[in-house]
């Protein structure tokens, strides 16, 4: 995986930003039982980009990450991730995406180390760094030996995170991350996603809080009704309904990824959803 | 990969009715077929030596008993088939020839103890052949119960196509244990039928076999015909679905 | 993939040793059982001693199913079935792993039945302790593979404590069977018998976890 370098408290990525889009989705319906989750969903992400997803419950937000996952079966349309034609390379995928659903995937009756260590042997990542992905989501060590059924939810939460971490996954899909966090914890995961994207990692993110998600991402997303209803850059949705959220700084991993949103701009089909 | 839905435009007109030149042609001779056993079983055929008449339920019987394994053995193909395949034709084969194998089995379970009593003594006699056949019908009730699931067409055609694959592989180690295990006690297997049948019980009983493989046939294309229609119907209701969430977006159609 | 089966097994055991259920609980409710044929058959007519065998396996069988109720419930208990599959772990070693973890605590169960049986009922396993001991360890096999299949299969659905019984119980049945009748085998003093029955279980284990291997995938992805 390629290192963040951080020269004069900026991030640097040290990897080229691929031509290929890490996702590409093109009217893709999938099904819960008799319901479209997805109506002909359509989605391009570049590689380093940071995409926030909104849009009111039940839009289908959550849907859609679980597709690029390939958590979820589709119906009809085309599904490509990291490369990987889903659903036949589904297995090949699993490995280098991230995932941070609702729940939290720990085992109740291990302890931290135990559950973030059984991730990172399934990944084959090295137990040094299980410690170095603990301490990074600053999770003392006197709750390293304690059960996961024990902690408190924002524990839990960051116990997960750090589950997902130590797989250094390329892709990181994240569904309401900031939920059960509290404001430093946000803030800390927040960075923690800017680093991994300085790194080469893309994120995806679903989420209801429009201003610290449209902060962190390079672009913002609107879902409704199982599709994309617009796909904008930075932070202002177009469709009525939605605030604008407040004019704020843009990172400067927006700059990096500048000319990268032009070409998926030139890209992207079907914005309106195209039968 | 892009599968494309059917669509109102690319569906068949849906029919009134399941029936067809074939099947009703099919229907008539099986009708025919019924009402010549029958008069054969009953009256013509004379009664056997040993048993009396009660050896008509076997008329009945042995055939339920060829039916129920064969509508298995169907299911069991059409999921094999539909996991090889994916085609939607064997998955709703292998439905509906469970349901209709689950009448046939309890048919058979029923006319072997109405057979036992006058017989053996006793309703049960735990028979090697009516003790798996007994087993039979649980794992088509349990095939049908994962079919009771309430899922998206494919994936309940493929946990399905599984779970008949699984209860098939069972079927033949199931007969061979019970068979052995009944003969330790047993000298030899009570077999009811005559083993010196002829004549004319044995055209009856041939009859009645190739009887009752009809009904079953003719069952079987009506109740394929009604599932395919029901999961035609159902996705032609997704199609309608995903152009009213569309619509809810605000979104073209 | 027997690096990713030993890494879930030791998973598996190790949520076991934890939650310490199948010592607080399944123990328990297997000597209920034991306890509850007693009460059925009427313990001073010699029929208890002379159906041990059986009743062993029933006791077995029945606690087989709470056993793999909680193997696959332990995986739902924080973020449904996703962990599994997000982990990106070969199906085939998921089964394995999680197949081995069960087997470990069925033999377990099995050792103390037996102690059970021998003091409650009076059993005696006659001299032919080898084919007792191959007879349980094909037997479980032969008990958890499909026990695997139909949990997985049972899982992600509301009826799943109904459902597993109807589906695993029927498909058990010549493994109640064979391991009965290699018990009385052994007990009868006639080994031979009970070593063509360990055949019949060696043919069922053997069937059904290659089953067991070949379908996970599509299982674990349907939920």
């Amino acid at each position: 995986m390629p290192r963040v370098v951080r020269s004069a408290g900026r991030t640097v990525t040290s990897c080229p930003i691929s031509v290929d889009p890490v996702i590409h989705l093109r009217g893709v319906v999938s099904v819960l039982g008799r319901f479209p989750a997805l109506a002909g969903a359509d989605l391009d992400v570049a590689r380093g980009e940071i995409v926030l997803l909104i849009g009111p419950n039940g839009a289908g937000k959550t849907s859609l990450l679980r597709v690029c996952a390939g958590l979820m079966p589709v119906a009809s349309g085309r599904v490509v991730v990291l490369g990987h034609e889903l659903p036949d390379e589904r297995r090949a995928l699993r490995r280098r995406v991230g995932w941070l659903g609702h729940a939290n995937g720990l085992y109740d009756d291990l302890t931290v180390v135990e559950n973030v260590r059984f991730w990172a042997r399934a990944a084959g990542a090295p137990m040094a760094d299980v410690e170095a992905a603990l301490n990074r989501l600053e999770i003392q060590p006197r709750l390293w030996n304690v059960e996961a059924g024990r902690l408190s939810a924002g524990q839990r939460r960051r116990a997960a995170v750090s589950a997902m971490v130590v797989r250094r996954p390329e892709l990181w899909l994240l569904d309401e991350p900031h939920a059960g966090l509290d404001a430093q914890a946000r803030d800390d995961f927040d960075e923690l996603v800017r680093e991994a994207v300085a790194g080469g990692a893309t994120a995806v993110l679903a989420s209801h809080e429009i201003e610290r998600g449209g902060a962190l991402a390079t672009r913002t997303v609107q879902v409704s009704g199982g599709v994309v209803v617009a796909d904008g850059l930075g932070s202002s949705p177009s469709s009525a309904g939605h605030e604008h959220p407040p004019a704020v700084d843009q990172p400067p991993a927006q700059e990096r990824v500048q000319d990268n949103h032009e070409r998926v701009q030139d890209n992207v089909e079907g914005l309106h959803g195209v039968a | 990969m892009t599968t494309a839905l059917s669509t109102p435009e690319n569906r068949t007109a849906v029919p009134a009715h399941t029936g067809s030149r074939f099947s009703r042609v099919l229907g008539a001779v099986v009708a025919l077929g019924l009402g010549l056993v029958a008069v054969l079983g009953l009256l013509i055929s004379p009664a056997d030596e040993v048993q009396g008449d009660a050896a008509r339920i076997m008329y009945v019987h042995v055939p339920s008993a060829i039916v129920a394994y064969l509508a298995f053995g169907v299911t069991a193909l059409g999921s094999a088939l539909y996991l090889w395949r994916r085609s939607d034709f064997w998955d709703a084969t292998a439905a509906a020839s469970a349901e209709i194998g689950v009448v046939f089995t309890s048919l058979t379970l029923v006319t072997g103890m109405l057979w036992g009593k006058p017989t053996w003594g006793t309703y049960w006699e735990w028979d090697p052949r009516l003790t798996t056949t007994a087993l039979l019908l649980i794992l088509f009730l349990g095939y049908l119960a994962v079919r009771g699931i309430a899922a998206e067409r494919k994936v309940r055609a493929r946990r399905s196509a599984i779970a008949g694959l699984v209860a098939f592989v069972d079927v033949p180690l199931v007969h061979y244990s019970v068979d052995w295990w009944r003969s330790l006690h047993q000298k030899a297997t009570i077999t009811r039928l005559s083993p010196t049948i002829s004549g004319i019980m044995l055209f009856t009983l041939m009859s009645g076999i190739f009887v009752f493989i009809g009904l079953y046939l003719w069952l079987l294309i009506h109740r394929f015909r009604v599932q395919y229609l029901e999961d035609e119907l159902a996705e032609g209701g997704l199609a309608e679905a995903i152009a009213e969430r569309r619509r809810e977006a605000g979104v073209a159609v | 993939m027997w690096r990713d089966a030993r890494l879930v097994a030791g998973k598996d055991l190790r949520v076991e040793w934890r939650s310490r259920v199948a010592l607080n609980q399944i123990v328990p409710f297997a000597i209920v059982v034991l306890l509850l044929f007693a009460f059925a058959l009427d313990p001073d007519r010699g029929f208890l001693r002379r159906a041990a065998p059986g009743l062993y396996w029933v006791a077995v069988l029945l606690s087989a199913l709470v056993v793999i109720q909680r193997s696959f419930a332990a995986e739902t208990v924080d973020g449904g079935r996703d962990g599994l599959r997000v982990i990106g772990l070969d199906p085939a070693a998921i089964f394995l792993g999680k197949a081995l973890a069960a087997s470990a605590v069925l033999l377990l169960l099995e050792v103390v039945l037996a102690a059970g049986v021998m003091l409650l009922y009076g059993a005696d396993f006659g001299s032919a302790f080898i084919l007792v001991v191959v007879t349980c360890l094909l037997a479980t096999a032969g008990v958890v593979a499909p026990g695997m299949i139909y949990g997985a299969l049972a899982s992600g659905v509301r009826v799943r404590e109904t459902l597993l019984p109807l589906l695993f119980l029927p498909a058990v049945a010549p493994v109640m069977i064979g391991a009965t009748r290699s018990f009385e085998a052994a007990i009868n003093h006639s080994p031979a018998e009970g070593w063509r029955w360990c055949g019949l279980l060696g043919v069922f284990a053997v069937a059904y976890t290659a089953l067991g291997l070949a379908v996970f995938e599509p299982l674990l992805e349907d939920s």
